[in-house]
């Protein structure tokens, strides 16, 4: 299997500030990869570089088996990039946006046109082609960036935060698209802070906290690594200054706790069962749930937070 | 360094432009006939004695120097907002970048756009000045590519140095205390060799006073081999080193 793209070391630096610190990944082509890491972690710098943008500091990658400091346009016209913010022209119509990306690709003007109409159908948006840009909802524009994305039949997407800021109704549908493009054997390269997202499309990720990355794998192998199956959450009523009445010693009953703000997260491969021994040993939680363990429990079990602060 | 790239971002600015420029033409006609009505038909009426402007009325030594200095006005305004508006505001540069397009292509299509607005401009506002018998000489016609020369030596700076801003804060300043002496004092509307010798080094330093001269010896058919070199020479000189500025500062703030 060939690779879409390689990192090794890779390292970004603004002055002192370390954004990416040595990083090495690699997607596999047609593969949908992610980096998963709350803000700040370094997906949007590792973006940037991978999109040919930004020059890397030190360490190599290669994408699509070029050099992008010195093949920046040979992999841009390969390359499909979704930025974090909608960018799209506002003085244009939604089809004259992607026939104007089209032509900035070499595409003739017939076949721009084509492309416009055939993307128009993949974002659902035949009906507003004639519009312009600024009339459309938050969900519509990203569809409308991620169509824009492909006009040139991209081998690579990179999808920066495709799905921050959107309602979870127009999220679902981006999703659905996303996961069309990835059955069309499209390489996915996308970052996210949500893991749901991570769990719904992506192959592999690898976890970044701080500018390095702290854990790779499927989400189910990363789950099985680093946490239990299971999760139970406890919630217990607040003290009259305020605090949490927990009971002290819930260390001490054979499980890994973690302590949040608001609840206490029990990790057991049976949450139930860890429930029932809990309260044999009187513990008397307000509220309680059980739930299966998803790549936030691995992110807080890694670095002691949580990844949507 | 520049390849088609360059002539499809020009592509897709005419494309923008279908859709506004009727209205930006009328603006871009008529601010310069209200001067030339009021200054050169209206204030020129009071003019008795006009042996020093070197023409045989006030109507024929402002309205040609009004086409060029109009260009430096014009191309202000289209350098400052829109440059940050197209790198910081909407982004549409960045998503440029995001195709076979360089910083260099983007630096330079943006910098020759503004130059053709005004060559635009130039040539409705020339017709207008034939119409009212203004025009002497058929040289004239080479008038608007001055006003667009004009333009490039004050987009290449502008947009340059917008491109390295984070805010528009500067730019009204630049407007008040930059822009707007340069157009009073572009020997537009008198003879700059009026001015006392510490204030006319200025004019002859700045680029805007030597489109002005060029248009004037144009539309006239007063021009002479040596001083119009010098003109197009320090044109060129302020254009090119713009745009030689340009494509840095969009290239550092766009890989940023």
């Amino acid at each position: 299997m060939t690779r879409s793209v390689e990192a090794l070391k890779l390292t970004k630096r603004f002055g002192d500030f370390v954004a990416v610190n040595e990083i090495d990944f690699h997607v596999e082509s047609g593969e949908t990869f992610s980096l998963l890491g709350p803000n700040g972690a370094g997906k949007s710098s590792t973006m940037k570089m991978v999109s040919t943008v930004s020059p890397i500091t030190s360490g190599s990658l290669r994408v699509l088996n070029r050099d992008p400091n010195t093949d920046g346009r040979a992999i841009r016209q390969r390359m499909g990039v979704v930025p974090q913010e909608d960018n799209l022209d506002q003085e244009l119509t939604v089809r004259e946006n992607l026939v104007i990306y089209a032509r900035y690709f070499g595409l003739s003007w017939a076949d721009a046109r084509a492309k416009a109409v055939e993307l128009l159908t993949f974002a659902q948006l035949v009906e507003r082609g004639d519009d312009r840009v600024d009339s459309l909802s938050g969900g519509m524009k990203r569809r409308l960036t991620i169509a824009r994305s492909l006009v040139n039949d991209p081998d690579l997407v990179l999808l920066d935060e495709p799905t921050t800021g959107l309602d979870p109704q127009a999220r679902h549908l981006l999703w659905e698209r996303l996961y069309r493009l990835k059955e069309q054997g499209v390489t996915l390269l996308l970052t996210t802070h949500y893991m749901d997202e991570a769990e719904q499309l992506a192959d592999r990720l690898v976890i970044m906290d701080q500018g390095s990355i702290v854990a790779e794998g499927s989400p189910t192998e990363l789950i099985a690594k680093h946490v239990t199956k299971e999760v139970l959450e406890l919630r217990f009523p607040k003290a009259d200054d305020g605090s949490r009445q927990r009971p002290d010693g819930l260390d001490t009953y054979g499980f890994h706790i973690e302590l949040l703000p608001d609840r206490v997260l029990v990790y057991a491969d049976d949450g139930d069962a860890a429930l029932e021994k809990l309260r044999i040993e009187s513990v008397h939680p307000s509220g309680s749930l059980v739930r299966r363990s998803t790549l936030e429990d691995v992110f807080l079990a890694l670095t002691g937070r949580t990844l949507v602060e | 360094m520049l390849g088609v790239g360059l002539w499809h971002f020009l592509e897709n600015q005419f494309v923008r432009y279908r859709a506004t420029w009727t209205s930006t033409i009328i603006t871009s006609i008529l601010f310069p006939i209200m001067f030339l009505v009021s200054i050169g038909f209206g204030l020129g009426t009071q003019i008795d004695d006009t042996s020093s402007l070197g023409t045989d009325d006030y109507a024929s030594f402002v309205g040609p120097g009004i086409l060029a200095a109009v260009a430096l006005i014009q191309a202000g305004s289209l350098s400052l907002w829109p440059t940050l508006g197209a790198i910081k505001w909407e982004g549409t540069y960045q998503a440029a970048l995001s195709t076979p397009l360089t910083a260099a292509e983007l630096a330079t299509g943006h910098i020759l756009w503004i130059g053709f607005r005004v060559v635009v401009g130039a040539s409705f506002y020339l017709a207008v000045l034939a119409l009212f018998g203004i025009v002497a000489s058929p040289l004239g016609l080479l008038a608007p590519l001055v006003a667009g020369l004009t333009g490039l030596s004050i987009a290449a700076p502008l947009s340059a140095y917008s491109a390295t801003r984070e805010s528009d804060n500067t730019f009204s300043l630049i407007n008040r205390v930059g822009l707007t002496p340069m157009f009073l004092f572009s020997g537009a509307f008198f003879p700059v060799a009026q001015l006392p010798d510490s204030v006319e080094w200025v004019s002859k330093v700045i680029p805007v006073s030597h489109g002005v001269e060029l248009s004037r010896n144009l539309v006239n058919g007063t021009i002479s081999a040596g001083p119009a070199a010098l003109n197009v020479g320090v044109l060129v000189l302020w254009a090119g080193l713009g745009w030689a500025m340009a494509i840095r500062t969009f290239e550092a703030r766009l890989s940023a």
